[in-house]
């Protein structure tokens, strides 16, 4: 029989994001892939800033938070001081599709060896929901109240399909972690990225979609729901670029 | 004595870096400092340490940021325009209490300015390098041979402090050459990293976490703390020279390049019968305090405040030292136009002549 345990890479705090949010599911399956490579104490976790600032909180193992959209460069940073580390970026769209945009794709230009886990639930959660670099066409947000319009405020930033497009990353790959098939599939992912990681094969990144029920107004179930006819259609889950499997 | 070297002050200040410990660089191109990161991204490689070039100064100063967190010697450097953008991480810098040093050739400004030295960063060094409300030492050398030695230096107080150590040249010293005796290599092993790092290369089994955002009473707890180290810097930390000043009726205040073209002007002044010293703060943050406010304000007629740029930046910091007691003048060029000999000389002279009795 499986056993159902919390990572060992988690503070004993308990989660404090809202009811349903896929940040701690997220947070939980990095975990726990760093218990299975045997990577905890190795890892450092730069942790961004939105939601995701509350790792702070619930991250177990040694971490550095840093500024807004600035993960990517930190990372680059602490990796060449001590590349024997296992290092991670664990970032929302915000930070890294906005506000980070330069740091990203520049990270991932130079082939820099860690991983980015970027938490796509297209919306600014922690600032209130205003509208994202991924917040989709008509999604209503606090800054698109009548729902966004491309016209004057254009569209969703693709970032594994952006990244996928340079020459220098390793691996890049898309789930959804609102089905099983979908948490299984990023647990393989992020696995597969770490280990790349710690063979030297550069640049590693994983999206997740997530959900945001309390800035997208719905109930958990109903985040599900949306995820399947709106999120997913637009941000096709699959693996976008594997330099392993291309060799 | 060791060997002296002629050498222009951004590749001697790159070299004074690598031998006091500096394995990391991160910048982007910028005039009048592009021979600091150019020197660095070659020799760094070969004491086993890292260059980046940076897609941008806010992006570089975040690299220094990641790997100051590993408890390595880290370095950036820019002119003003690359230091506002840096401005963000220099605070992170000091919030999560990561040494490193920040390098500013200065340049003309506001805005674009003029890519020709200038000393207009003054004010931003000394009192708002970043948001928040925070201060790091800020050294100003006057020399090829001064600046290596303080770039060389900058480590211990950076890691001493926690905090950040600024060194604020200007266009000529980086760009002038001069003769230079390089110190010896220091070596720094990985086992050396401090305690509170995220290295696991000295032997720590426990959780390190490093951040600049706190709980409230946390927080206010490390301004506390940050306020009493700015106290102790003004006991311990303050650099100054104090040339003449014994019984002089006037006293230019100069930093930098300034306080050189100024000293030649007091000497000449001096040949003709003239009583006037010159005050060169080393240190711009502690501000010498002590030496302007302890004047023979009954011998002093005015204080001659000299600076590569209009209007006169550190005027304020001498005004509260002389509380009054005599006028205050300046002068200066800006925009990238340089002070000269006889210009600084015939300014100081019509001061002296109109200005007082």
């Amino acid at each position: 029989m499986a056993e159902y345990v919390r990572g060992t890479s988690l503070a004993t705090a308990p989660s404090g994001y809202c009811p349903g949010c896929m940040h701690s599911l997220a947070t939980k399956l990095v975990a726990e892939v760093l218990d299975e490579l045997g990577q905890a104490e190795n890892s450092l976790n730069v942790i961004s800033v939105g939601c995701s600032a509350l790792n702070l909180l619930y991250w177990g193992q040694d971490y550095v938070s840093v500024a807004h959209g600035r993960a990517p460069a930190a990372a680059t940073g602490a990796k060449r001081a001590n590349p024997e580390r296992l290092v991670f970026t664990y970032q929302g769209d915000g930070d890294l599709a906005a506000i980070g945009l330069a740091e990203i794709m520049s990270a991932a230009n130079r082939g820099e060896n860690f991983t980015v886990i970027f938490a796509n639930n297209q919306t600014y959660g922690m600032t209130g929901g205003q509208m994202a670099p991924t917040t989709l066409i008509g999604q209503k947000t606090t800054t698109t109240v009548y729902g966004r319009d491309p016209a004057t405020t254009g569209y969703p930033f693709k970032m594994c399909e952006l990244i996928a497009s340079l020459e220098a990353p390793a691996f890049v790959a898309r789930y959804a972690l609102n089905s099983p098939k979908g948490v299984n599939d990023a647990r393989k992912a992020i696995k597969k990225a770490f280990e790349m990681q710690l063979a030297g094969k550069g640049f590693t990144f994983v999206e997740l979609l997530t959900n945001c029920p309390t800035n997208w107004k719905m109930s958990p179930l109903q985040t599900i729901d949306y995820m399947n006819t709106n999120t997913i259609p637009y941000f096709k889950p699959g693996v976008y670029k594997d330099k392993e499997a291309e060799a | 004595m060791g060997k002296k070297s002629f050498m222009k002050g951004n590749e001697a200040i790159a070299e004074a870096a690598v031998r006091g410990g500096c394995r990391f660089f991160a910048g982007y191109p910028i005039t009048p400092q592009n021979e600091i990161p150019e020197y660095l991204s070659w020799r760094l490689p070969e004491v086993g340490g890292s260059f980046v070039q940076g897609e941008s100064e806010i992006a570089s100063v975040n690299m220094v940021y990641g790997a100051s967190a590993m408890g390595i010697r880290c370095l950036t450097s820019s002119s003003g325009p690359g230091i506002s953008l840096k401005a963000e991480g220099i605070s992170y810098l000091a919030g999560a209490q990561l040494p490193a040093v920040i390098i500013n050739v200065s340049r003309g400004g506001p805005g674009l300015g003029s890519i020709q030295p200038a000393q207009s960063d003054y004010l931003q060094a000394t009192k708002a390098l970043g948001h928040g409300g925070f201060h790091t030492l800020v050294f100003a050398p006057n020399t090829v041979q001064e600046a290596v030695d303080t770039v060389y230096e900058a480590w211990e107080y950076a890691e001493r402090d926690r905090n950040p150590v600024f060194i604020l040249l200007d266009g000529c010293l980086g760009n002038i050459m001069e003769e230079v005796e390089l110190p010896e290599m220091k070596e720094i092993k990985p086992e050396d990293a401090p305690e509170w790092s995220l290295s696991r290369r000295n032997g720590r089994d426990y959780q390190n976490g490093i951040t600049s955002i706190y709980t409230e009473p946390l927080l206010e707890g490390l301004n506390a703390m940050a306020g009493e180290m700015y106290k102790q810097w003004e006991e311990d930390d303050v650099k100054v020279e104090e040339f003449m000043v014994d019984d002089a009726e006037y006293v230019v205040v100069a930093y930098g390049i300034a306080s050189r073209v100024s000293k030649e002007a007091v000497m000449k002044l001096r040949e003709k019968g003239i009583k006037i010293g010159l005050i060169r703060p080393i240190t711009l943050y502690p501000f010498p305090k002590a030496s302007i406010r302890n004047l023979d304000y009954s011998k002093v007629k005015g204080i001659i405040d000299i600076e590569m740029t209009i209007p006169a930046q550190m005027r304020d910091d001498i005004e509260l030292q002389v509380m009054g007691r005599c006028p205050v003048y300046e002068y200066g060029r800006s925009g990238g136009c340089l002070l000269d000999d006889d210009g600084v000389y015939e300014a100081i002279e019509e001061i002296i002549t109109g200005g007082a009795d």
